[in-house]
């Protein structure tokens, strides 16, 4: 039998839900740990088998001096790294320190603030270490994180388009909610890989996939001003899960001034 | 002889979220005992501040991918509290079906995936495939039917995109939900199984006597609301919370330990509901869980998993009953208006009560947040729980016995990535 390749899962400040979808892949679990060896994933299993890695998938976003080490090594130990969702690829909600004094924070949330170790800033993973790879969602999505799974197994790239969720709503046939029911939605410059799932639910995207390429900002930012949204709420709706991702960081900071 | 020992787990398996154990002890006294949470803390309380209210149940989401439907439950609940308005009929029971799908999602994990490997002696739920295939596979299946009930009702599993503050973005049609219906079927006779299954295996005999606190209903099994009682005769509405509670911060954790005041632990999660509200499960529940030998209180932690899956079986009946009686509600939410006031809300998620409250000020932004996950109330329990627990397996080796540990601190299915985000301004002002 021919070894299988290896495959390490890791976890930085995160909600545990990236690497959730892997368990959630129900259909093909069994399957996938069939053709790639699971040997470093602590949410699954005790077990571990020593690096290197062929494959590391990591989640989360670097917020301690501790995981700013840890993810040196993780990639001293890896072939292939790539970052699977939000808080790895763009430094997650908990980015949203970076505008603000992460000492306040700290005495707001935690009686002995002494006891915590934390970096004033959350940042994506490729701040850190070369990434091959950044697959985008809060959360990803199943059938990109198998295609990358496969991509990674046949040496290729991954097919994972980088246009926006404007396209999935065509393709799904969802009526566009902000030209027919005037709903600010930040589908234009969204991403594509959730399925364009708010539209069809009746509510405008909320930006959870990051930037598409080349967003246009300015463009999207006039139709929601057009509906009424104040430049506070533009910035607002700019800055959640990928809200420090390069785009979104600076039309939200235009906005706030 | 007497020697003194050391086990020390530096990153916890099969729970979510990044915890480590400590234990010292010298023949069977422990000398010193620390179940350590280093997840990195993300603030939340903190980044509340100053965002629409509107926001808070898709941002709180974010706290945990395995609960998301609970957090956001417990966020709509606070908020629509401080309005004064109250959520009822049709769209009350289509959160309450989304809360089972996450139920059914998060007890089908833990039982097949993460705590029955322990007691069968595998890795994981992986490796235990290997000579269980058709468990695991079912297991997979039944998890999945969870998820699918979130995908129709919430637009996905993992944060749900169709919750909002009122109640829904978009309701189901009744033909949307009678296509879960077979599903459905199939889930509830193989969590009737399941419960057969677990009740099997062996359990090291293990009791203690816990303050069980768990939300409760005159109506239902509570799962998305009720008041807060306990086995010692606790019974509050859910905005005297912090006149009950309160949390402080050790060294060693991330996570506030939660104790009620003036009598220190007690325990949050499948077990104290169902203690504390057994009556209220459906007779294929009640059924189920007297075949497998439980007693109306369960007070083993290691049978934790058998209440798991006896609520799976409940959920299932429960999302049958839902889908029966579901007539489309006229408007997919309820109107919240800010005004200024403080609300109160709760709910049961899958690892015992989440409570959230906020300050809304006039202008429809949060002023003040306050967020209590259930494993960072279950932490001195844990921590109690393996200090009983060590004298009677001191005998083991180090490596029996840590495993034996770690599985003691897996009863709680402790979220761990939950536990670290939020903050007890009660303690500040004392």
């Amino acid at each position: 039998m021919t070894a299988r390749p290896k495959l390490a899962v890791w976890k930085f400040a995160s909600c545990d839900g990236c690497q959730l979808t892997l368990l959630d892949c129900e259909d093909e679990l069994l399957a996938i740990a069939g053709v790639i060896e699971i040997a470093y994933f602590p949410e699954a299993t005790r077990g571990e088998v020593a690096g290197p890695y062929d494959l590391s998938l990591v989640e989360g976003s670097i917020t301690t001096p501790h995981d700013a080490t840890r993810i040196q090594e993780v990639r001293r130990i890896s072939k292939t790294v790539v970052t699977i969702g939000a808080c790895a690829t763009a430094g997650g909600i908990q980015a949203l320190r970076n505008w603000d004094d992460v000492d306040a924070f700290l005495s707001i949330v935690y009686a002995h603030p002494e006891y915590i170790e934390t970096l004033e800033t959350s940042t994506p993973i490729s701040d850190h270490i070369a990434v091959d790879f950044e697959l985008r969602g809060c959360p990803i999505s199943k059938a990109q994180l198998i295609e990358v799974i496969e991509a990674f197994l046949h040496g290729r790239k991954p097919n994972v388009p980088g246009h926006s969720v404007c396209v999935e709503c065509k393709l799904r046939g969802t009526a566009c909610v902000m030209v027919a029911h005037g709903v600010p939605c930040l589908g234009p410059v969204t991403q594509a890989g959730c399925g364009a799932i708010c539209p069809a639910y009746n509510r405008g995207c909320y930006g959870c996939f990051g930037p598409a390429e080349s967003p246009n900002m300015g463009a999207m930012g006039d139709w929601w001003k057009s509906l009424g949204v104040s430049d506070a709420d533009l910035a607002r709706a700019l800055r959640t899960f990928n809200g420090y991702a390069p785009e979104f960081r600076e039309a939200s900071e235009a906005y706030e001034q | 002889m007497s020697s003194e020992r050391e086990i020390a787990v530096d990153y916890l398996a099969r729970v979510e979220g990044e915890g480590a154990m400590y234990l010292r002890l010298k023949d069977d006294e422990v000398l010193d005992l620390q179940f350590k949470i280093f997840e990195p803390p993300r603030f939340f309380e903190a980044f509340l501040r100053g965002r629409r209210f509107q926001e808070a149940p898709d941002i709180t989401a974010r706290i945990c991918g395995i609960c998301p439907v609970a957090y956001q439950t417990s966020a709509c609940n606070a908020l629509e509290d401080a309005a004064g308005v109250q959520v009822g009929g049709q769209l009350l029971a289509l959160r309450r079906m989304l809360y089972c799908g996450e139920w059914i999602e998060s007890h089908g994990l833990h039982v097949f995936l993460l705590h029955a490997p322990d007691f069968l002696g595998y890795e994981s739920g992986i490796a235990m495939a290997a000579d269980h295939l058709e468990r695991v596979e079912a297991g997979l299946r039944l998890k999945k039917t969870g998820n699918h009930l979130m995908t129709v009702l919430g637009g996905r599993e993992i944060h749900p995109i169709n919750v909002r503050v009122g109640g829904f973005h978009r309701v189901p049609s009744k033909a949307e939900l009678m296509e879960l219906r077979s599903d459905v079927e199939w889930a509830l006779e193989t969590a009737i199984d399941t419960v057969d299954w677990v009740s099997g295996f062996p359990f090291p005999e293990f009791e203690r006597d816990y303050e069980f606190v768990a939300l409760q209903h005159p109506d239902r099994y509570a799962i998305e609301d009720g008041r807060v009682v306990s086995s010692r005769g606790l019974d509050i509405g859910v905005t005297e919370w912090n006149n009950h509670f309160e949390e402080s911060h050790v060294p060693w954790s991330n996570a506030l330990h939660a104790t009620i005041k003036e009598r220190g632990s007690y325990h949050v999660g499948p077990m104290a509901r169902y203690s504390l509200n057994f009556e209220q499960l459906t007779p294929a529940a009640q059924a189920a869980a007297v075949g497998a030998g439980l007693g109306p209180t369960c007070t083993n932690p290691f049978q934790s998993i058998v209440v798991r899956a006896v609520e799976m079986v409940f959920a299932c009946e429960e999302v049958l009953r839902l889908i029966d009686a579901y007539t489309p509600p006229p408007q997919p939410a309820l109107e919240v208006p800010a005004n200024g006031a403080t609300g109160h809300g709760a709910s049961e998620a899958p690892r015992g009560i989440l409570y959230h409250r906020y300050q809304v000020d006039e202008a429809g932004l949060i002023a003040d947040a306050q967020i209590v996950p259930p494993t960072s109330q279950n932490q001195l329990s844990i921590e109690d729980d393996l200090r009983s627990f060590v004298p009677q397996y001191s005998q083991l080796d180090d490596e029996q016995l840590q495993w034996q540990l770690e599985q003691a601190i897996r009863n709680y299915d402790p979220c761990i990535s939950c536990a670290t985000h939020f903050l007890d301004l009660t303690v500040e002002r004392e």
